[in-house]
């Protein structure tokens, strides 16, 4: 088995991930796509572990503790634009323009 | 299950691949599906496969442990959480037109360009490797006392290896994990309170 | 000694009582004030004996003399680098073994009352017969000193990050000249402005929160000005760019307020795009090191390449532009006013502005070397200081605000320092830096005095006036910080500035330059006219004639007025500090004082020349403050111009002139108007007709072109394809136009898109070409 077969299978889901990330309007769904390259990571970390002991499979580890956190405050958030406008589309966040 | 788990003990060959193979193209699968779906609660069970197909990679890479805590804290946790999430922003919870903005051919170019990307480098860098599982093998551990003992041979010796990293060498960095969770949850409490 | 290597103590102290405030403020009887107070003070204490220690441990340093052979003189300055640490900087350990050899061997005696290591270098000149050479630091010439007294500057340091390569990637202290100041004048002015603020923001919505970030500030900045790396100072800059923001919108719940302090943090944003490129230049160019030490040697030494050094020096100024407010970036500084009037005080004196021109003078053999200021070459920063000063001063004209007048005079002092360092006046520059922390504040710290009388009104043209006899005590010390600024003997800022003015080396009789600038020399004595005569009229708008306010004001209480008239007392003296060196009727141990101790000498900062004094340059530069106060006296108090009262209403000219100035050259318009809304609309909309016309036009031409050959040849393939490629390529050129319409939009989601996309064609770039 090779590495890079893992290594690509990781590169493909981490370009969906952005490109869900891109294109998803529901801030839900945003949320979901970048679990997706979360995951991805997870991947490439623990495939390259193989090689350089178990530091990778802690630091993966430690990338599912702070998923778990960045969805908790993901979703509080959304919920808080939700509540604020009626919908939770980020098209309609545009105060950024200015 | 149990038959990857046998493979994954033994030198990867032609079932392993093919194994890989079928999962590779179930989880992309899934994760285009996950983020092409018209409806939003599909998604999230699309989502499911992917990250249960994360979870048989793990084990796969004989990371067991991980394999379980991904089941746990993803399937177990995340995923109720975004369930929650979508009903309570009462999400369309049938099929509904609009889940994408109009920009889905920049996304798609830019997810391509960054896949060539990434596949080149990665491929030019790793294309030949091999896996090792040389790190793994681990079996010596030294107990409380001091003194060295194999665990190499009994079933979970890698996980008590794992164990000896993180509460070892990465004692530190797991408390701070730790704080930065009860963090998220007081934010997460305060962004979400009503008042 | 113990002070040097322990000065890290000072962030870390104000980081806790960050902390400390943070969590617990609320519930201390003060509500977090004393925490903050408290710390401050003991920094101060620490600042304070520190200095002492510098000043003293000045005494057993190494000497070099002129007429010394060049490699004694370089061991020496080797020698002097002893408290620089292997692991904190690499260069300085080559240099050590390179030299290690001759120096030991030069170094029989060597040992006496210097720490090990030291040792060498004194012994390394003793044995050069020069022990004749006359005597101290100070003695008066034109072309330099004889002998001098090599700084040895004490670093410290502990790993930060390891790479895989050779850098090492470290953070920790280092203590000279420089930063001794540094820390002495952030502590003083914070602590008095801590003292102010328990007063003056007394019972506000987030009083704890307020003393919290003014000691994460306080902390930001001694951390940026002990930095030991350049990486180290990009977090402190950043650092101390967050706070600002939060202090700035410390009302927030006021639109203009938050808006003060985003437009504060993006304009700081355009310039840390220019201090992140420098920085990047800058390891790169010192063998991927980020020591300071390591950037500056090198620089010094010539190993860079001039090219790199200007490139490296043109992208740190337009940091130096953002931060310190420097002509067409300063757009922030005066909205930044929004914020809370210490805070002002804390930025516009001690910190926040401060830290481009300590950022300039930390690395400044990079700009020397960069900019040839040696070779009187007409500079960037030169040209940027010079023109901040002057159009500066000229906007301080039009305000109405009292805190907008003292924010466009600090954009104007601050130009005087950056054109200062442009000219290669180093020990100006930083001693006009000291002196204008403390009129300053103290100018700040009184206008705060003041609207705290009158209802937090800042409108001195409506809301004051009068108030001489009322607050006698914000009169006399506004009054004494004013004459300072303008530059009036024997007030501080005369002294500063004076040498900034001697230092361009432009007036006829001044000798000891190091290059010679007339054009710049022209325009801060037109700034400096300008300035004592809008100070000036601030003094009459507010005490003067009568009161056009509402209610009763009173004076402050101590806790205001007792910090004004401290720092009224140091603005008044601390001139003193740096008495030329041509004033040899005194005794030698008070003049230039300043200049022994701050500025650094060896291997790690260029062999700068001062200016002498001038009589005559000094006489003319007090006749122009005193002539910009006449004129103004004369103006308001007189009546006198008759003529120009009201002009602006009556002359079209001059109404359009005054109308620029209100309107502040129109920068605000131009970036938000012009710029965005080219950016936005027009540009886009032309892109767009480009690429749909005159593109589409030559593909279309080209490809009717081919259709009309290839008719005759084979119809319908050439139908299809051609067309079809025609077809695309206009698509996609109206596409791409489309895109670039786009390209403003607010929508975080193709913000997103481009950051992947240029994430992956930078990463693409590295792996194709580079890795």
């Amino acid at each position: 088995m090779l590495l890079n077969q893992f290594l690509l299978l990781a590169a493909v889901l981490f370009s969906v991930g952005v490109y869900g990330v891109i294109v998803r309007k529901n801030g839900v769904l945003v949320l979901m796509s970048v679990e997706l390259i979360l995951n991805a990571v997870n991947i490439n970390l623990i495939a390259f572990s193989t090689y350089w002991g178990l530091g990778g499979q802690v630091f993966a580890l430690f990338v599912i503790a702070v998923a778990a956190a960045e969805v908790g405050v993901g979703l509080a958030i959304v919920l808080l634009i939700y509540r604020n406008r009626r919908s939770v589309d980020i098209d309609q966040l545009d105060e950024l323009r200015g | 299950m149990t038959g990857l788990l046998a493979a994954a003990e033994t030198t990867f060959d032609v079932p392993g691949n093919v194994a890989f193979a079928v999962l590779a193209v179930l989880m992309v699968v899934a994760a285009i599906r996950v983020v092409t779906t018209r409806n939003i609660v599909h998604a999230a069970l699309w989502l499911v496969v992917v990250l249960g197909g994360n979870a048989v990679v793990y084990l796969i890479l004989q990371a067991e442990f991980l394999a379980l805590t991904q089941l746990l804290v993803y399937i177990g946790a995340i995923i109720v959480l975004f369930l929650f999430g979508i009903m309570l922003t009462r999400a369309p919870l049938g099929k509904s037109g609009d889940l994408d903005n109009n920009q889905r051919w920049i996304g798609a170019a830019v997810g391509v360009l960054l896949l060539l990307v990434i596949g080149y480098a990665v491929t030019r860098t790793w294309g030949s490797d091999r896996l090792d599982f040389a790190a793994y093998d681990l079996p010596q551990v030294s107990d409380v006392a001091g003194s060295t003992v194999e665990i190499g041979g009994s079933g979970n010796g890698r996980t008590q290896a794992l164990a000896n990293e993180i509460f070892g060498s990465y004692l530190i960095p797991f408390e701070v994990v730790s704080v930065l969770l009860t963090g998220a949850l007081i934010g997460a409490i305060v962004l979400a309170r009503r008042d | 000694m113990w002070f040097f290597t322990h000065v890290w103590i000072l962030p870390a102290v104000m980081a806790g009582s960050f902390l400390l405030i943070l969590l617990f403020g609320k519930r201390l009887p003060f509500k977090g004030a004393e925490v903050g107070i408290t710390a401050v003070s003991i920094c101060l204490l620490f600042a304070l004996a520190t200095a002492f220690n510098w000043a003293t441990w000045g005494a057993d340093s190494p000497t070099v003399s002129a007429s010394a052979p060049a490699e004694q003189v370089e061991a020496t300055e080797v020698g002097a680098l002893a408290e620089v640490p292997d692991r904190c900087s690499n260069v300085v350990t080559e240099l050590r073994e390179g030299e290690g050899g001759g120096a030991t061997e030069a170094a029989p005696a060597g040992g006496g009352t210097a720490p090990a290591g030291e040792g060498a270098a004194p012994a390394a000149v003793s044995g050069t017969g020069e022990t004749a050479a006359p005597v101290l630091g100070s003695a008066p010439s034109a072309g330099g000193k004889e002998e001098e007294t090599v700084t040895r500057p004490v670093v410290r340091c502990v790993d930060w990050v390891e790479t895989a390569g050779e850098s090492l990637i470290t953070w920790g202290t280092q203590i000279d000249g420089l930063s001794v100041m540094m820390i002495v004048v952030v502590t003083i002015i914070s602590l008095l402005v801590h003292i102010f603020s328990t007063d003056y923001v007394h019972g506000d919505r987030r009083y704890t929160h307020y003393f919290a970030f003014l000691s994460l500030f306080t902390g930001s900045m001694l951390f940026f000005v002990l930095s030991q790396s350049t990486l180290q100072m990009i977090v402190g800059w950043e650092l101390v760019g967050v706070c600002s923001f939060a202090l700035i919108g410390h009302w927030w719940e006021e639109k203009p307020n938050s808006d003060a302090a985003l437009k504060a943090f993006l304009t700081n944003r355009v310039g840390d795009v220019g201090l992140l490129v420098g920085m990047i230049i800058l390891f790169f160019a010192a063998g991927q090191s980020f020591s300071i030490m390591d950037v500056n040697i090198l620089a010094q030494e010539g190993e860079i390449r001039h090219v790199v050094l200007l490139a490296a020096s043109v992208c740190l100024i337009t940091a130096v532009m953002s931060k310190s407010g420097q002509f067409i970036l300063h757009t922030w500084l005066p909205d930044a006013m929004a914020g809370p009037t210490p805070v002002s005080a804390l930025i516009h004196a001690a910190t926040m502005v401060v830290a481009g021109i300590f950022m300039v003078a930390r690395l400044y053999p990079v700009f020397f070397e960069g900019l040839s200021i040696a070779n009187s070459s007409v500079n960037l920063l030169a040209v940027v200081g010079a023109v901040t000063a002057l159009f500066g001063a000229m906007l301080a004209f039009v305000q109405k605000d009292i805190k907008k007048v003292l924010a466009y005079s600090t954009v104007s002092q601050l130009g005087f320092m950056v054109t200062s360092l442009g000219v290669g006046a180093w020990t100006a520059a930083m001693f006009h830096l000291f002196t204008h922390a403390f009129f300053k504040a103290c100018l700040f710290l009184g206008a705060g005095s003041l609207s705290h009388a009158c209802h937090h009104s800042f409108n001195m043209v409506d809301d004051m006036g009068g108030l001489r006899k009322i607050m006698p005590k914000t009169f006399w010390t506004y009054l004494i910080a004013t004459g300072a600024l303008a530059g009036i003997f024997p007030l501080s800022g005369f002294w500063s500035k004076d040498e900034i003015l001697a230092g361009t080396g432009s007036f006829p009789g001044t000798e000891g330059a190091n290059g010679t600038y007339h054009l710049m020399l022209v325009m801060l004595l037109l700034a400096a006219f300008c300035t004592a005569a809008y100070m000036t009229r601030t003094i009459w708008y507010a005490f003067f004639g009568e009161y056009r306010g509402h209610g009763h004001p009173h004076e402050s209480g101590p806790r205001i007025t007792v910090p004004l008239i401290l720092l009224a007392a140091l603005g008044a003296v601390v001139g003193f500090l740096n008495l030329p060196a041509a004033f040899d009727f005194l005794p030698s141990g008070t003049l230039t004082r300043f200049e022994k101790f701050v500025e650094p000498i060896g291997l790690y900062f260029p062999s700068i020349t001062h200016a002498s004094f001038n009589p005559v340059l000094a006489v003319l530069s007090v006749a122009v403050g005193l002539s910009g106060i006449l004129v103004a006296y004369l103006f308001y108090w007189k009546g006198a111009f008759k003529g120009l009262h009201g002009l602006s209403e009556r002359n079209r000219l001059a109404g359009w002139g005054k109308n620029v100035l209100v309107n502040k050259y129109y920068f605000d318009w131009l970036y938000t108007t012009v710029i965005v809304g080219f950016v936005k609309g027009p540009l886009a909309r032309a892109s767009n007709w480009f690429n749909q016309t005159v593109l589409d036009g030559v593909v279309n031409g080209v490809g009717r072109g081919a259709v009309g050959v290839g008719r005759f040849v084979y119809d319908d393939i050439d139908q299809r394809v051609v067309d079809g490629a025609v077809n695309g390529a206009g698509a996609t050129a109206s596409g791409s136009g489309g895109v670039l319409r786009h390209l403003q939009t607010g929508r975080i989601q193709q913000y997103t898109a481009l950051f992947f996309a240029a994430a992956a064609i930078l990463a693409g770039v590295f792996v194709l070409f580079v890795g």
